[in-house]
Protein backbone atom coordinates (compact mmCIF):
# COMPACT_ATOMS: atom_id res chain seq x y z
CA UNK A 1 0.00 0.00 0.00
CA UNK A 2 3.13 2.24 1.21
CA UNK A 3 4.94 1.90 -2.33
CA UNK A 4 1.74 1.73 -4.25
CA UNK A 5 0.91 5.16 -2.96
CA UNK A 6 4.48 6.35 -3.77
CA UNK A 7 4.02 4.96 -7.14
CA UNK A 8 1.07 6.11 -8.09
CA UNK A 9 2.35 9.80 -7.22
CA UNK A 10 5.47 9.78 -8.48
CA UNK A 11 3.47 8.50 -12.28
CA UNK A 12 0.92 11.53 -11.88
CA UNK A 13 4.07 14.02 -11.41
CA UNK A 14 5.63 11.73 -14.26
CA UNK A 15 2.97 12.12 -16.69
CA UNK A 16 2.57 15.75 -15.86
CA UNK A 17 5.73 16.58 -17.04
CA UNK A 18 6.09 13.80 -19.92
CA UNK A 19 2.92 15.68 -21.20
CA UNK A 20 4.55 19.18 -20.92
CA UNK A 21 7.88 18.45 -20.90
CA UNK A 22 7.96 22.77 -18.77
CA UNK A 23 10.64 22.18 -16.12
CA UNK A 24 12.76 19.60 -17.78
CA UNK A 25 13.61 21.55 -20.43
CA UNK A 26 13.55 24.65 -18.35
CA UNK A 27 16.32 22.70 -15.55
CA UNK A 28 18.21 20.99 -17.99
CA UNK A 29 18.89 24.34 -20.05
CA UNK A 30 19.92 25.83 -16.49
CA UNK A 31 22.49 23.06 -16.12
CA UNK A 32 24.08 23.68 -19.73
CA UNK A 33 23.95 27.50 -19.39
CA UNK A 34 25.68 26.54 -15.70
CA UNK A 35 28.14 24.88 -17.08
CA UNK A 36 28.60 27.75 -19.55
CA UNK A 37 28.92 30.38 -16.85
CA UNK A 38 31.57 28.16 -15.03
CA UNK A 39 33.54 27.67 -18.52
CA UNK A 40 34.00 31.15 -18.74
CA UNK A 41 34.87 32.31 -15.45
CA UNK A 42 37.46 29.50 -14.25
CA UNK A 43 40.01 29.58 -16.91
CA UNK A 44 43.68 29.77 -16.53
CA UNK A 45 46.00 30.55 -20.12
CA UNK A 46 43.09 30.96 -21.88
CA UNK A 47 41.31 27.81 -21.32
CA UNK A 48 38.99 26.33 -19.58
CA UNK A 49 40.18 25.06 -16.20
CA UNK A 50 39.88 20.95 -16.87
CA UNK A 51 40.47 20.18 -13.14
CA UNK A 52 37.41 21.69 -12.31
CA UNK A 53 35.29 19.26 -14.30
CA UNK A 54 34.72 16.94 -11.13
CA UNK A 55 33.53 20.52 -9.26
CA UNK A 56 31.20 22.08 -12.28
CA UNK A 57 29.28 19.38 -12.64
CA UNK A 58 28.49 18.64 -9.39
CA UNK A 59 27.59 22.16 -8.87
CA UNK A 60 25.35 22.40 -12.04
CA UNK A 61 23.76 19.16 -10.38
CA UNK A 62 22.92 20.95 -7.27
CA UNK A 63 21.88 24.71 -8.71
CA UNK A 64 19.51 22.97 -11.01
CA UNK A 65 18.44 20.33 -8.68
CA UNK A 66 17.08 23.32 -6.36
CA UNK A 67 15.40 24.92 -9.28
CA UNK A 68 13.18 21.47 -10.43
CA UNK A 69 12.45 21.32 -6.71
CA UNK A 70 11.38 24.64 -6.22
CA UNK A 71 9.56 24.53 -9.81
CA UNK A 72 7.67 21.28 -8.54
CA UNK A 73 6.05 22.53 -5.50
CA UNK A 74 5.14 25.57 -7.47
CA UNK A 75 3.43 23.70 -9.53
CA UNK A 76 1.57 21.95 -6.53
CA UNK A 77 0.70 25.00 -4.96
CA UNK A 78 -0.39 26.86 -7.62
CA UNK A 79 -2.84 23.88 -8.54
CA UNK A 80 -3.86 23.72 -4.85
CA UNK A 81 -3.06 20.10 -5.08
CA UNK A 82 -1.14 19.62 -1.84
CA UNK A 83 -3.69 19.93 0.18
CA UNK A 84 -5.61 17.32 -1.71
CA UNK A 85 -2.45 15.41 -1.00
CA UNK A 86 -2.54 16.05 2.57
CA UNK A 87 -5.97 14.76 2.53
CA UNK A 88 -5.63 11.64 0.89
CA UNK A 89 -6.40 8.96 3.29
CA UNK A 90 -2.83 7.57 3.34
CA UNK A 91 0.56 7.51 5.31
CA UNK A 92 1.97 10.99 4.40
CA UNK A 93 5.76 9.43 4.02
CA UNK A 94 4.46 7.45 1.11
CA UNK A 95 3.76 10.96 -1.05
CA UNK A 96 7.34 12.20 0.29
CA UNK A 97 8.30 9.08 -1.11
CA UNK A 98 6.70 9.87 -4.49
CA UNK A 99 7.16 13.12 -4.83
CA UNK A 100 11.00 11.89 -4.09
CA UNK A 101 11.22 9.79 -6.90
CA UNK A 102 9.76 11.61 -9.45
CA UNK A 103 12.71 14.38 -8.42
CA UNK A 104 15.43 11.94 -8.66
CA UNK A 105 13.59 10.95 -12.23
CA UNK A 106 13.79 14.74 -13.23
CA UNK A 107 17.42 15.28 -11.88
CA UNK A 108 18.44 11.49 -13.57
CA UNK A 109 17.55 12.96 -16.73
CA UNK A 110 19.31 16.53 -16.19
CA UNK A 111 22.43 14.65 -15.59
CA UNK A 112 22.28 12.56 -18.62
CA UNK A 113 22.68 15.58 -20.47
CA UNK A 114 25.05 17.24 -18.13
CA UNK A 115 27.83 14.44 -17.85
CA UNK A 116 28.75 13.70 -21.43
CA UNK A 117 28.55 17.46 -21.95
CA UNK A 118 31.02 17.97 -19.25
CA UNK A 119 33.16 15.31 -20.22
CA UNK A 120 33.00 16.74 -23.60
CA UNK A 121 33.71 20.55 -22.77
CA UNK A 122 36.47 19.62 -20.18
CA UNK A 123 38.30 16.21 -21.68
CA UNK A 124 36.85 14.44 -18.30
CA UNK A 125 36.94 11.29 -18.51
CA UNK A 126 34.13 10.44 -16.61
CA UNK A 127 33.09 7.05 -18.34
CA UNK A 128 36.81 5.46 -17.48
CA UNK A 129 34.93 3.94 -14.55
CA UNK A 130 31.23 4.19 -15.24
CA UNK A 131 29.56 1.94 -12.68
CA UNK A 132 31.24 3.99 -10.25
CA UNK A 133 30.50 7.34 -11.67
CA UNK A 134 26.76 5.62 -12.19
CA UNK A 135 26.98 4.59 -8.40
CA UNK A 136 28.06 8.67 -7.20
CA UNK A 137 25.82 10.38 -8.98
CA UNK A 138 23.16 7.97 -8.15
CA UNK A 139 23.80 8.31 -4.33
CA UNK A 140 24.75 11.87 -4.41
CA UNK A 141 21.38 12.49 -6.17
CA UNK A 142 19.58 10.65 -3.52
CA UNK A 143 20.88 12.39 -0.55
CA UNK A 144 20.68 16.15 -2.01
CA UNK A 145 16.68 15.28 -3.54
CA UNK A 146 16.05 13.97 0.08
CA UNK A 147 16.29 16.68 2.00
CA UNK A 148 15.42 19.19 -1.10
CA UNK A 149 12.26 17.90 -0.81
CA UNK A 150 11.52 17.63 2.63
CA UNK A 151 12.55 21.13 2.71
CA UNK A 152 10.88 22.41 -0.60
CA UNK A 153 7.71 20.79 0.57
CA UNK A 154 7.77 22.70 4.09
CA UNK A 155 8.79 25.70 2.48
CA UNK A 156 5.27 25.50 0.20
CA UNK A 157 3.89 28.13 2.72
CA UNK A 158 6.20 30.08 3.60
CA UNK A 159 7.02 33.60 2.93
CA UNK A 160 10.24 34.36 0.95
CA UNK A 161 9.66 30.79 -0.32
CA UNK A 162 12.39 31.02 -3.46
CA UNK A 163 15.35 32.07 -1.52
CA UNK A 164 14.80 30.08 1.60
CA UNK A 165 15.24 27.47 -0.31
CA UNK A 166 18.40 27.60 -1.22
CA UNK A 167 19.65 28.85 1.94
CA UNK A 168 18.42 26.53 3.82
CA UNK A 169 19.33 23.39 1.27
CA UNK A 170 22.80 24.46 0.48
CA UNK A 171 23.97 24.21 4.31
CA UNK A 172 23.20 20.83 4.97
CA UNK A 173 23.63 19.25 1.86
CA UNK A 174 27.62 20.59 1.51
CA UNK A 175 28.87 16.99 2.83
CA UNK A 176 27.18 15.20 -0.48
CA UNK A 177 28.62 18.02 -2.57
CA UNK A 178 32.14 17.48 -0.79
CA UNK A 179 31.91 13.73 -1.03
CA UNK A 180 30.44 13.99 -4.79
CA UNK A 181 33.06 16.16 -6.04
CA UNK A 182 35.95 14.63 -4.59
CA UNK A 183 34.80 11.30 -5.54
CA UNK A 184 34.87 11.62 -8.78
CA UNK A 185 37.80 13.68 -8.56
CA UNK A 186 39.31 10.12 -7.84
CA UNK A 187 37.49 8.94 -10.85
CA UNK A 188 38.99 11.39 -13.44
CA UNK A 189 42.74 10.91 -12.14
CA UNK A 190 45.15 9.59 -15.00
CA UNK A 191 45.30 6.80 -12.90
CA UNK A 192 41.62 6.59 -11.29
CA UNK A 193 42.02 5.93 -7.20
CA UNK A 194 39.03 3.25 -6.79
CA UNK A 195 39.94 2.87 -3.26
CA UNK A 196 39.23 6.80 -2.30
CA UNK A 197 36.07 7.12 -4.62
CA UNK A 198 34.80 3.84 -2.21
CA UNK A 199 35.14 5.69 0.47
CA UNK A 200 33.79 8.83 -0.78
CA UNK A 201 30.75 6.43 -1.85
CA UNK A 202 30.52 4.96 1.61
CA UNK A 203 30.05 8.00 3.17
CA UNK A 204 27.68 9.08 0.57
CA UNK A 205 25.44 6.18 1.20
CA UNK A 206 25.80 6.29 5.07
CA UNK A 207 24.08 10.24 4.23
CA UNK A 208 21.86 8.76 2.55
CA UNK A 209 20.81 6.12 4.72
CA UNK A 210 20.26 9.03 7.99
CA UNK A 211 18.82 11.78 5.87
CA UNK A 212 16.32 9.85 3.94
CA UNK A 213 15.14 8.49 7.39
CA UNK A 214 15.14 11.67 9.06
CA UNK A 215 12.88 12.78 6.30
CA UNK A 216 10.52 9.99 6.40
CA UNK A 217 10.43 10.60 9.90
CA UNK A 218 9.78 14.44 10.15
CA UNK A 219 7.71 14.60 6.81
CA UNK A 220 4.22 13.73 8.84
CA UNK A 221 5.01 16.38 12.11
CA UNK A 222 6.38 19.13 9.44
CA UNK A 223 3.28 19.09 7.11
CA UNK A 224 0.46 19.13 9.76
CA UNK A 225 -0.70 23.22 10.95
CA UNK B 1 15.64 28.11 40.87
CA UNK B 2 14.67 32.17 39.83
CA UNK B 3 16.45 32.85 43.52
CA UNK B 4 19.76 31.10 42.18
CA UNK B 5 19.75 33.44 39.27
CA UNK B 6 21.78 36.77 41.32
CA UNK B 7 24.09 34.13 43.35
CA UNK B 8 25.06 32.56 40.53
CA UNK B 9 25.70 35.58 38.32
CA UNK B 10 28.30 36.82 41.36
CA UNK B 11 30.01 33.00 41.23
CA UNK B 12 29.91 33.54 37.16
CA UNK B 13 31.77 37.01 37.75
CA UNK B 14 34.31 35.53 40.25
CA UNK B 15 35.07 32.56 38.13
CA UNK B 16 35.75 34.61 34.93
CA UNK B 17 38.40 36.98 37.36
CA UNK B 18 39.94 34.04 38.17
CA UNK B 19 39.99 32.23 35.04
CA UNK B 20 42.37 35.21 33.54
CA UNK B 21 44.60 34.62 36.75
CA UNK B 22 44.88 30.60 36.09
CA UNK B 23 45.63 30.92 32.11
CA UNK B 24 48.39 33.25 33.27
CA UNK B 25 50.11 30.50 35.81
CA UNK B 26 49.43 27.31 33.08
CA UNK B 27 52.56 26.54 31.95
CA UNK B 28 53.57 28.32 28.27
CA UNK B 29 53.58 25.79 24.82
CA UNK B 30 56.51 25.08 24.18
CA UNK B 31 56.63 25.88 20.58
CA UNK B 32 53.23 28.11 20.28
CA UNK B 33 54.40 30.90 23.02
CA UNK B 34 52.04 33.00 24.43
CA UNK B 35 49.43 32.75 21.73
CA UNK B 36 48.40 28.98 23.02
CA UNK B 37 46.66 30.82 25.23
CA UNK B 38 43.78 31.60 23.21
CA UNK B 39 42.98 27.66 23.27
CA UNK B 40 41.84 28.41 27.15
CA UNK B 41 39.06 30.56 25.02
CA UNK B 42 38.65 28.94 22.38
CA UNK B 43 37.70 25.34 23.35
CA UNK B 44 35.38 26.00 26.44
CA UNK B 45 33.67 28.26 23.47
CA UNK B 46 33.47 25.16 20.82
CA UNK B 47 32.37 23.33 23.90
CA UNK B 48 29.67 25.09 24.22
CA UNK B 49 28.46 25.91 20.62
CA UNK B 50 28.22 22.00 20.06
CA UNK B 51 26.46 21.64 23.55
CA UNK B 52 23.70 24.29 22.46
CA UNK B 53 23.39 22.83 19.00
CA UNK B 54 22.40 19.66 20.94
CA UNK B 55 20.02 21.35 23.40
CA UNK B 56 18.55 23.32 19.98
CA UNK B 57 18.68 19.71 18.52
CA UNK B 58 16.57 18.23 20.49
CA UNK B 59 14.34 20.68 22.16
CA UNK B 60 13.20 20.61 18.11
CA UNK B 61 12.62 17.16 18.01
CA UNK B 62 10.47 17.78 20.95
CA UNK B 63 8.51 21.02 19.87
CA UNK B 64 7.94 19.10 16.29
CA UNK B 65 6.72 16.10 17.81
CA UNK B 66 5.05 16.64 21.05
CA UNK B 67 4.00 20.20 20.18
CA UNK B 68 5.47 21.90 23.27
CA UNK B 69 5.82 25.39 22.75
CA UNK B 70 8.37 25.70 26.15
CA UNK B 71 10.15 23.34 23.84
CA UNK B 72 9.58 25.76 20.78
CA UNK B 73 11.26 28.79 22.94
CA UNK B 74 14.34 26.40 24.19
CA UNK B 75 15.39 25.96 20.94
CA UNK B 76 14.81 29.47 19.64
CA UNK B 77 17.21 30.30 22.72
CA UNK B 78 19.93 27.57 21.89
CA UNK B 79 19.91 28.13 18.51
CA UNK B 80 20.79 32.02 18.72
CA UNK B 81 23.69 30.73 21.15
CA UNK B 82 24.99 28.20 18.63
CA UNK B 83 25.41 31.54 16.81
CA UNK B 84 27.08 33.28 19.58
CA UNK B 85 29.26 30.97 20.71
CA UNK B 86 30.40 29.43 16.78
CA UNK B 87 31.22 33.25 15.94
CA UNK B 88 33.33 33.32 19.11
CA UNK B 89 35.06 30.26 17.95
CA UNK B 90 35.33 30.91 14.19
CA UNK B 91 37.31 34.56 15.41
CA UNK B 92 39.22 33.59 17.91
CA UNK B 93 40.62 30.32 15.87
CA UNK B 94 42.18 32.60 12.95
CA UNK B 95 43.55 34.89 15.40
CA UNK B 96 44.95 31.70 16.98
CA UNK B 97 45.53 29.97 13.57
CA UNK B 98 47.55 33.32 12.01
CA UNK B 99 50.11 33.05 14.70
CA UNK B 100 50.52 29.47 15.01
CA UNK B 101 50.30 28.17 11.64
CA UNK B 102 50.77 31.18 9.34
CA UNK B 103 47.40 31.74 7.44
CA UNK B 104 44.42 32.87 8.50
CA UNK B 105 41.77 29.98 7.21
CA UNK B 106 42.50 26.43 6.36
CA UNK B 107 40.34 24.17 4.50
CA UNK B 108 40.94 21.06 6.67
CA UNK B 109 37.79 18.32 7.77
CA UNK B 110 37.40 20.55 11.69
CA UNK B 111 37.64 23.88 10.42
CA UNK B 112 35.45 23.85 7.48
CA UNK B 113 32.88 21.43 9.70
CA UNK B 114 32.64 23.69 12.01
CA UNK B 115 32.20 26.83 9.89
CA UNK B 116 29.52 24.83 7.86
CA UNK B 117 27.48 24.06 11.55
CA UNK B 118 27.52 27.89 12.30
CA UNK B 119 26.01 28.43 8.95
CA UNK B 120 23.22 25.75 9.49
CA UNK B 121 22.42 27.62 12.77
CA UNK B 122 22.67 30.99 10.96
CA UNK B 123 20.01 29.66 8.49
CA UNK B 124 17.70 28.48 11.40
CA UNK B 125 17.41 31.89 12.38
CA UNK B 126 17.02 33.40 9.16
CA UNK B 127 14.25 31.29 8.15
CA UNK B 128 12.17 31.10 11.64
CA UNK B 129 12.85 35.42 11.35
CA UNK B 130 11.58 35.58 7.55
CA UNK B 131 9.79 32.20 6.91
CA UNK B 132 6.16 34.01 7.95
CA UNK B 133 3.71 32.16 9.89
CA UNK B 134 3.85 28.41 10.86
CA UNK B 135 8.35 29.11 10.49
CA UNK B 136 8.65 27.35 13.86
CA UNK B 137 7.87 24.21 12.55
CA UNK B 138 10.66 25.09 9.46
CA UNK B 139 13.13 25.86 11.92
CA UNK B 140 12.72 22.91 13.79
CA UNK B 141 13.18 21.00 11.02
CA UNK B 142 16.50 22.93 9.64
CA UNK B 143 17.77 22.50 13.71
CA UNK B 144 16.93 18.29 13.44
CA UNK B 145 18.87 18.42 10.13
CA UNK B 146 21.91 20.46 11.82
CA UNK B 147 22.03 18.81 14.81
CA UNK B 148 22.29 15.33 12.59
CA UNK B 149 25.27 16.98 10.92
CA UNK B 150 27.41 17.32 14.17
CA UNK B 151 28.54 13.77 14.52
CA UNK B 152 29.63 14.39 11.34
CA UNK B 153 31.65 17.46 12.46
CA UNK B 154 33.20 15.72 15.52
CA UNK B 155 33.91 12.35 13.41
CA UNK B 156 35.74 14.15 10.61
CA UNK B 157 38.84 14.91 12.49
CA UNK B 158 39.58 11.48 13.11
CA UNK B 159 38.56 10.30 9.45
CA UNK B 160 40.32 12.60 7.47
CA UNK B 161 43.89 13.90 7.78
CA UNK B 162 43.79 17.44 9.39
CA UNK B 163 45.88 20.56 9.97
CA UNK B 164 43.98 20.93 12.88
CA UNK B 165 44.78 19.22 16.15
CA UNK B 166 42.91 16.34 16.87
CA UNK B 167 40.56 15.71 19.59
CA UNK B 168 42.95 13.32 21.37
CA UNK B 169 44.98 16.12 22.28
CA UNK B 170 43.02 16.87 25.60
CA UNK B 171 43.65 13.54 27.40
CA UNK B 172 47.62 14.34 26.81
CA UNK B 173 47.96 17.94 28.38
CA UNK B 174 50.04 18.15 31.14
CA UNK B 175 48.03 18.55 34.84
CA UNK B 176 48.94 22.29 34.39
CA UNK B 177 47.10 23.25 31.56
CA UNK B 178 43.89 20.63 32.22
CA UNK B 179 42.93 22.78 35.28
CA UNK B 180 42.51 25.84 33.67
CA UNK B 181 41.05 24.25 30.89
CA UNK B 182 38.65 22.51 32.52
CA UNK B 183 38.19 25.57 34.80
CA UNK B 184 37.36 27.59 31.70
CA UNK B 185 35.28 25.15 30.35
CA UNK B 186 32.94 25.08 33.34
CA UNK B 187 33.19 28.70 33.77
CA UNK B 188 31.54 28.91 30.01
CA UNK B 189 29.43 26.48 31.19
CA UNK B 190 28.24 28.07 34.13
CA UNK B 191 28.12 31.21 31.35
CA UNK B 192 26.23 29.42 28.72
CA UNK B 193 23.68 28.34 30.98
CA UNK B 194 22.92 31.87 32.40
CA UNK B 195 22.42 33.52 29.00
CA UNK B 196 20.27 30.69 27.99
CA UNK B 197 17.80 31.41 31.46
CA UNK B 198 17.93 34.71 30.34
CA UNK B 199 16.75 33.91 26.64
CA UNK B 200 14.37 31.56 27.19
CA UNK B 201 13.07 33.91 30.02
CA UNK B 202 12.81 36.86 27.21
CA UNK B 203 10.43 34.27 25.00
CA UNK B 204 8.26 33.36 28.06
CA UNK B 205 7.59 36.72 28.29
CA UNK B 206 6.93 37.56 24.90
CA UNK B 207 4.59 34.37 24.61
CA UNK B 208 2.59 35.66 27.39
CA UNK B 209 2.09 38.95 25.88
CA UNK B 210 0.89 37.72 23.25
CA UNK B 211 -1.52 35.88 24.87
CA UNK B 212 -2.53 38.96 27.01
CA UNK B 213 -2.83 40.67 23.83
CA UNK B 214 -4.82 37.91 22.21
CA UNK B 215 -7.38 37.91 25.21
CA UNK B 216 -7.70 41.80 25.08
CA UNK B 217 -8.68 41.65 21.74
CA UNK B 218 -11.70 39.26 22.55
CA UNK B 219 -12.61 41.32 25.24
Amino acid sequence: MFLRVAWLVMRKDLTIEVRSREILYTTAFFAVSCVLVFAFALVKEGRPLEDAAAGILWIAIAFAGTLALGRTFERERHAETLRALMLAPTSRPAIYLGKLLGIIALLAVVEAVLVPLVGLLFHAPFGARPFMMLALLATGTLGFSAVGTLFAAMLVRARSRDVLLPVLLYPITIPVIIAGVRGTAALLEPVPDIALAGMWLSILTFFDVVFVTLSLWTFEPLMTE
Amino acid sequence: MKRLFAPLVVVLMVMFTAAPLMIAWAPCEATMGLVQKIFYFHVPSAMMMFLSAFVCGVASVAYLFKGRPAADRLACAAGELVVVFGAIVLVTGPLWARKSWGVWWQWDARLTSTLLMWMIFLAYLLVRKYGGPGSEKLGAAMALFGTANVPFVYISVNIWRTVHPTTNVIPLLPPQMKGPLWFSAAAFLLLYLLILAVRVRLEERRAELEHAYLLAEEI
